[in-house]
C-alpha cells in the first residue's frame, strides 16, 4: 500500500479551505500551517499562465527527513505515511533543514510537527480533512499500488508531476497539469 | 518572467520568508568542535611520536582547552534543542544514516576521552596540584600516563571523525545546495586544524615549537584555499541550484563577508604575516592566530546562514 495524493491545478481556485480545514482538523497551533496554496504566475502580460497548487508534507518515498532524525522520531508508518513520534523528537531540526518541500516547522511544544495525512482519518475509511473540504474537488486520495483506485486512474490518464523530482525524494504528491 | 506567491500566507516561523531554523548554536559548535578536533589530533600524535618535550604547548597545554571548548559546544547544541527534556533519546538508538546520530555517539565517547587526556597533563604544568589527595583520581591519572600511547590511536581516529563531521552534518543535508558537496567535510576538517595549530602558535613559547605550528598553519591555509577554490569551482559546474549557491559568494548576499573577512582576513593576512615571521620579522603571535580564528568562527557563522537561504527551485 502507498498512500498518495494528486491535486488537479486547473480546478484549483486557490481557495485555501484546505488551509483552514487542516488546522481546524489537527489542531495546529495559531500562526502555523501544515499545507498552504501556492501561486505561480509565469510569462509577460498579457501572455500570463497561472498555478494553483496546494502543497503540504510529500510522503516522500526516500524521505531526507527520516534519514537526518538521529533519534528515529520520523519514521514511516502504514502505507508509507511520514510520521513524527513526539515523545522520540529532540526538536533538533535535523528533518526541517533536510526537507527540500520546507513542509516541517517545531510546534511551540517542541517537537517537529507537518502534515500526517489525517491518518486518523485514513484509518477509519476517511479522505484527509483537506481533501474532504475542498469545493472543486481537485484533491484525490488513495493508493497507489492498487491499479483500479482512483488516483491511480487519475495519473495514469492525465498528464502530472512532482515537485523537485531531482532532489531525489520520490514524492507522493502529484500535481494534474 | 516567473513569480511564485504563497497565497495561504504560511508564515511558519524559522521557516518562513527564509529558512533560519538553525542559529548561533549550531555556528559555535561547529568551531568548537572543529577546533578542539584539531588540539586533540595534535597532542596525540606528537604523543605517539614521543615529541612531547619538544613540542609542549601542543601535546600537553592545548588539550587542557579541549574539555572546555566541547563543554561550552555540548551546552550550545543542548540551547539549540526544541524538546530539551528528551534529548536522552539520541542514546537510546543509533541511527547508521543520520550524521547528528553520529555525532552524538562520538561526543559521547570523545568528551570523556578529552578529560581524561587533558587532565593527565594538568600535573606537568601545575606540578604542585595534587587532585586534592584523592587517592582514585591519582590512580586514575598513573595509569592513564602509563598508558598515553594506547590511548592515543584512538583518539587521534576520534579527533578526525569529530573534525570531518562538523562538515558532513551540513553536506548531507540535500535539501540546501550550498551545504551538499562531499568537500565540506575535508573543509572543514581542515579549517579545524588550521585553527589549532594557530592556537598552539600563539599559546607557545618555544621558539622550535612557533616554527613548526606555524608552517604545519601555511600547509593548512593553503589546502583550505585549494578546498574553497573546488568548492566554488564544484558549484559552477553542477545544477541551477548549485550555481545559485555559488552567486551567495560571487556577487549575492554574502560576497563580502566571504571574501574580506574570510578569505582576505582569515586566510591570505594570516598567511603572509605567518610567512613574514618566518623570514625573520617580528610579528606579534598572536596577531596571525587571532585572525586565523576569527576567521574559522566567522566561516562557521556564514555557512549556517547562507546555506539555509539555498534551496530546490520547483
Amino acid at each position: 500500500m502507498r498512500y498518495a495524493m494528486a491535486i488537479d491545478t486547473n480546478l484549483c481556485v486557490g481557495c485555501s479551505d484546505c488551509v483552514v480545514a487542516c488546522q481546524v482538523e489537527n489542531n495546529v497551533p495559531v500562526g502555523y500551517a501544515r499545507d498552504w496554496v501556492v501561486e505561480v504566475t509565469e510569462g509577460t502580460y498579457p501572455n500570463l499562465a497561472i498555478e494553483l497548487r496546494s502543497e503540504r508534507c510529500n510522503h516522500c518515498d526516500n524521505s531526507p527527513c527520516v534519514r537526518a532524525c538521529p533519534t528515529g522520531a520520523s519514521h514511516y508508518a502504514e502505507g508509507g505515511i511520514v510520521l513524527v513520534t513526539p515523545e522520540e523528537c529532540i526538536g533538533c531540526a535535523a528533518c526541517i533543514e533536510s526537507c527540500p518541500y520546507d513542509a516541517r516547522f517545531t510546534h511551540p511544544d517542541g517537537y517537529a510537527d507537518k502534515c500526517t495525512f489525517c491518518i486518523h482519518r485514513v484509518q477509519n475509511g476517511q479522505d484527509p480533512a483537506c481533501v474532504s473540504v475542498c469545493p472543486t474537488t481537485c484533491m484525490t486520495f488513495g493508493d497507489m499500488d492498487d491499479p483500479n483506485s482512483d488516483i491511480s486512474k487519475l495519473v495514469k490518464s492525465r498528464k502530472s508531476k512532482v515537485l523537485a523530482p531531482e532532489a531525489g525524494t520520490n514524492p507522493n504528491i502529484y500535481y494534474l497539469t | 518572467m516567473k513569480e511564485e506567491l504563497i497565497i495561504s500566507g504560511r508564515m511558519n516561523p524559522h521557516v518562513d520568508p527564509i529558512l533560519n531554523t538553525w542559529g548561533w548554536e549550531i555556528a559555535f559548535y561547529l568551531f568548537v568542535g572543529g577546533i578542539s578536533a584539531g588540539l586533540l589530533f595534535f597532542s596525540a600524535l606528537y604523543v605517539i611520536r614521543k615529541k612531547e618535550d619538544i613540542y609542549p604547548a601542543a601535546v600537553k597545554l592545548a588539550p587542557l582547552f579541549v574539555p572546555i571548548f566541547l563543554v561550552l559546544g555540548l551546552g550550545a547544541l543542548f540551547l539549540d534543542l526544541h524538546h530539551k527534556l528528551y534529548f536522552w533519546r539520541l542514546y537510546t538508538t543509533v541511527r547508521l544514516e543520520s550524521p547528528m546520530s553520529w555525532g552524538a555517539w562520538t561526543l559521547m565517547i570523545i568528551t570523556p576521552l578529552s578529560i581524561v587526556w587533558a587532565a593527565s597533563f594538568v600535573k606537568e604544568i601545575w606540578p604542585k596540584f595534587n587532585w586534592w589527595n584523592i587517592k582514585l583520581l591519582n590512580d586514575i591519572e598513573k595509569i592513564v600516563i602509563k598508558n598515553r600511547v594506547s590511548i592515543a590511536w584512538p583518539l587521534i581516529v576520534l579527533a578526525v571523525v569529530l573534525g570531518i563531521y562538523t562538515g558532513i552534518l551540513l553536506s548531507a543535508f540535500n535539501a540546501r545546495p550550498l551545504w551538499n558537496t562531499s568537500i565540506l567535510g575535508p573543509l572543514f576538517l581542515t579549517s579545524g586544524l588550521s585553527t589549532a595549530a594557530a592556537l598552539i602558535v600563539w599559546l607557545s613559547k618555544s621558539k622550535i615549537e612557533r616554527e613548526i605550528f606555524t608552517k604545519i598553519d601555511l600547509l593548512l591555509i593553503g589546502i583550505e584555499l585549494f578546498l574553497i577554490t573546488h568548492l566554488i569551482m564544484g558549484f559552477l559546474a553542477g545544477g541551477q541550484v548549485q550555481v545559485e549557491s555559488a552567486q551567495i559568494f560571487l556577487g549575492g548576499a554574502f560576497t563580502t563577508y566571504f571574501w574580506v573577512f574570510i578569505v582576505m582576513l582569515g586566510l591570505i593576512v594570516p598567511a603572509v604575516l605567518e610567512v613574514m615571521e618566518l623570514y625573520g620579522f617580528h610579528i606579534p603571535a598572536f596577531a596571525p592566530s587571532m585572525l586565523v580564528i576569527a576567521g574559522g568562527i566567522i566561516f562557521r557563522f556564514l555557512m549556517i546562514e547562507a546555506g539555509q537561504i539555498t534551496r530546490y527551485l520547483y
